[in-house]
């Protein structure tokens, strides 16, 4: 049967693991390529790599992040933050990577996600959208989450779809680092609407909020950071209580 | 000697480094002649058949693929391209396996089926050595290949497909083994090991 993913994200600064709260406030979390490790051994399904350096050098120093992280890991992993053009992303999936995440570049340039499914394929292109509770709906922000762009998240999320991405990794902005559990309602409304996977993101806190978000909110992975990166929640013990609540979850076998 | 296909549909870096970590000796190449000169073929693939096969086409080796005796490993759109042809793209691909390749029904569950999944075999291979149904292995694709003669092992998702092929020294897998985890490098030693013994591939 095909299994719920349990994602760990690493946000990356300057090389460097970190997480903040509300899009804000940086802890350094450890180094990216012995956490991806730790997280694989643990029973990862996946990981997501999201760069947040803001630095000319930034292209360079995450390609060979990139390919060192691919030839430690065995398992998918996704790559995101700051890509704009299909020569980026090419670059990005030649070094190792699975799937790029495109976020404020596609809002801009929607069509960016076309030319990217065509030469890559759909599989390898994730729809990253950061929505925020505005009034009676979500409004999709971009830039890290500091940019109101007007557009109603549930009509993009749904273009993003029809213009070729393989998966939509949604995070809500009221929850992210909050620990206080996903939005369920904005991850049941997408389900609604979209046929590729989902990846739920901001507010993980609890086993319980996992689960919520996979029941409730029908997510197909749930990503989280620093309920991981600090250790507050086993990725094992996270997978046996899913598995509890029926829930199918990979189990490795040794 | 493992031959890689080199082409613009493969997940090149992702199988290198698989084979890197197992030790195995290989060489990434487009070039039919250096290619049959490996004991062993891995044709990787990921993305579009119509855009994969006018690739194949453009550098011969469609008909040098069709054509080797040696062992090969078809992984994911490696695997389906063995097939006749392809609703992706309405294309024609290479014929080594019969059937015809659709597209998963996007109204029963999410398309593509992507994740960890598990197989079930039909008959005991040597591909398959130390693996059972109860392993995890990463699948990512939105159309599957039909069960038929050839199918060593079957997946369900929305329906039964084929998770494994083989046919003469032609084998094919429809999920990645070089991304899923231990359960993956086991089946990629094991098609080292068959290469390495020069076992035909369909004893």
């Amino acid at each position: 049967m095909l299994t719920k993913r349990i994602i760990p994200c690493l946000d990356i600064k300057d090389g460097r693991t970190v997480k903040g709260v509300n899009f804000e406030g940086l802890r350094d979390a450890g180094d990216p390529v012995e956490l991806a490790q730790r997280y694989t051994q643990e029973g990862a399904d996946e990981l997501v790599f999201l760069d947040i350096t803001a630095t000319k050098e930034k292209r360079r120093t995450l390609v060979k992040l990139v390919s060192e992280i691919a030839a430690t890991i065995n398992i998918p992993f996704t790559v995101g933050g700051g890509i704009k053009s299909v020569s980026e992303i090419e670059e990005i999936l030649k070094s190792g990577a699975d799937k790029v995440s495109l976020n404020s570049a596609i809002v801009r340039d929607p069509d960016l996600i076309t030319r990217a499914s065509d030469a890559f394929g759909s599989q390898a292109v994730v729809a990253a959208v950061d929505a925020k509770r505005v009034g009676d709906h979500w409004e999709v922000f971009v830039k890290g989450g500091s940019e109101p762009t007007g557009l109603d998240a549930l009509e993009w999320i749904e273009k993003t779809e029809n213009l070729g991405a393989g998966e939509i990794l949604l995070t809500s902005m009221d929850r992210d680092g909050t620990k206080s559990g996903f939005d369920l309602e904005l991850l049941a409304e997408v389900n609604k609407r979209v046929t590729i996977p989902v990846i739920a993101s901001g507010g993980a806190g609890t086993i319980q909020h996992c689960c919520d978000a996979i029941e409730i909110g029908k997510a197909d992975a749930v990503l989280a950071a620093s309920i991981f990166h600090f250790r507050e929640i086993e990725i094992h013990d996270l997978k046996k209580l899913m598995a509890k609540n029926g829930i199918a979850v990979r189990t490795l076998t040794t | 000697m493992i031959g890689i296909i080199k082409y613009q549909a493969g997940n090149l870096a992702s199988v290198s480094n698989a084979l890197e970590r197992l030790g195995a000796n290989f060489i990434i190449s487009d070039n039919p002649d250096e290619l049959e000169k490996a004991d062993g073929i891995i044709f990787p693939g990921v993305g579009h058949a119509a855009a994969a096969m006018d690739d194949l086409r453009s550098r011969d080796l469609d008909i040098w693929l069709k054509n080797t005796k040696k062992p090969v490993l078809g992984i994911c759109l490696g695997m389906q391209l063995l097939f006749e042809s392809s609703e992706e793209g309405n294309s024609n691909t290479l014929g080594v396996i019969p059937g015809r390749l659709k597209k998963f029904d996007a109204t029963k569950a999410k398309v593509p089926h992507m994740g960890w999944n598990q197989f079930e075999p039909l008959t005991n291979h040597k591909l398959i050595t130390g693996i059972n149904n109860k392993q995890f292995l990463y699948y990512v694709h939105g159309y599957y290949a039909p069960t038929n003669d050839y199918t060593l092992a079957t997946c369900k998702y929305i329906k039964d497909f084929a998770a494994i092929v083989a046919k003469d020294n032609f084998l094919g897998v429809q999920f990645h083994p070089e991304k899923s985890g231990q359960v993956g490098s086991l089946l990629l030693q094991n098609f080292l090991d068959m290469v390495k013994e020069g076992k035909t591939v369909n004893s």
